[in-house]
């Protein structure tokens, strides 16, 4: 398996949706290949970064009018 | 991965089904339980595609009232959040050409870019680097580098990776199809991931623009 090969596959084994016989070779390409192993790990952190730290959250505050606004609106039928 | 929808079976009704219908029956209350469980998402899809904070607070509440208005066109078949999303992303874009008068600005716009084809930066990250950064730099870095991605990316890696939609679920909230979900996804990683690699980098070889490319 060749590096562009990998990278194709890089998702769904991230994603953990290949086979076995699939996850086996790109496990076998990993054991021999730096490059692969170190873009799989930091793509993998990558995801993990985002997913635990929430950008663009809504203060509580700023939440409740928001949502107080859009009730008092849909009472009144919009 | 596990998803948000998934947990229910093919033939099972889906708890906001319910909640629907009970809106319709009258019950506006069933309605501020789907806002309160969906408000922070839809919030950060608009922020994603405005970059705007008035402009995403706007969205989000035109949003919520576009869909109780159109309540009775939602099809039981299709996800009530899939489709509250798409009522969100569309008036995200809608927002984003005003302001920039009239331009047109696309979702499936598909950009081709070389930048996280194929991965340059190859140094390896120090352990748990985000703990080199305190919780508002790393706020300030995430949103700094996600920012610059074009407003398709963003979307389908906050539907896929943050809110862990399914592929087919945010295909069909962003009107895509698959194979240009799984596209987007791909690439929206792999610059993400290099773009992070300016800050997150072992210090070992921080001099070096990465470590010696081999890729076969």
């Amino acid at each position: 398996m060749t590096c562009t090969e990998f990278l194709a596959l890089l998702d769904d084994l991230i994603d953990d949706s290949v086979s076995a016989d699939t996850r086996a070779e790109l496990q076998q390409h990993l054991h021999g290949c730096d490059h692969c192993e170190v873009t799989l790990n930091t793509t993998r952190k990558t995801i993990e970064i985002y997913r635990s730290h929430e950008i663009y959250d809504l203060p509580a505050d700023l939440r409740e009018r928001l949502h107080a606004a859009i009730m008092a609106r849909c009472k009144k039928g919009c | 991965m596990a998803t948000i929808q998934s947990i229910t079976g093919e033939n099972e009704q889906h708890p906001d089904v319910a909640l629907v219908e009970q809106v319709r029956g009258g019950d506006v209350s069933a309605y501020d339980t789907l806002v309160r469980k969906y408000e922070r998402q839809i919030f950060r899809i608009a922020q994603h595609i405005t970059q705007n904070r008035e402009d995403a607070e706007d969205v989000m509440q035109d949003a919520f009232l576009k869909a109780y208005e159109k309540l009775e066109q939602f099809q039981g078949n299709s996800k009530f959040y899939t489709w509250l999303v798409r009522i969100a992303v569309n008036e995200s874009l809608m927002r984003l050409r005003k302001r920039r008068t009239g331009k047109m600005v696309s979702i499936d716009e598909d950009i081709e870019t070389e930048e996280g084809s194929v991965p340059r930066d190859l140094a390896d990250w120090a352990p748990d680097p985000e703990q080199n950064y305190t919780q508002a730099e790393l706020g300030r870095i995430l949103e700094k580098t996600i920012k610059g991605l074009p407003p398709g990316f963003k979307v389908v890696f906050e539907l896929r990776d943050v809110q862990g939609l399914s592929t087919e679920d945010t295909a069909e909230a962003l009107g895509l199809s698959i194979p240009a979900v799984k596209s987007r996804l791909l690439r929206a990683r792999l610059q993400l991931r290099e773009r992070l690699s300016r800050y997150f980098r072992s210090k070992k070889g921080s001099g070096k623009r990465g470590v010696k490319s081999d890729v076969h």
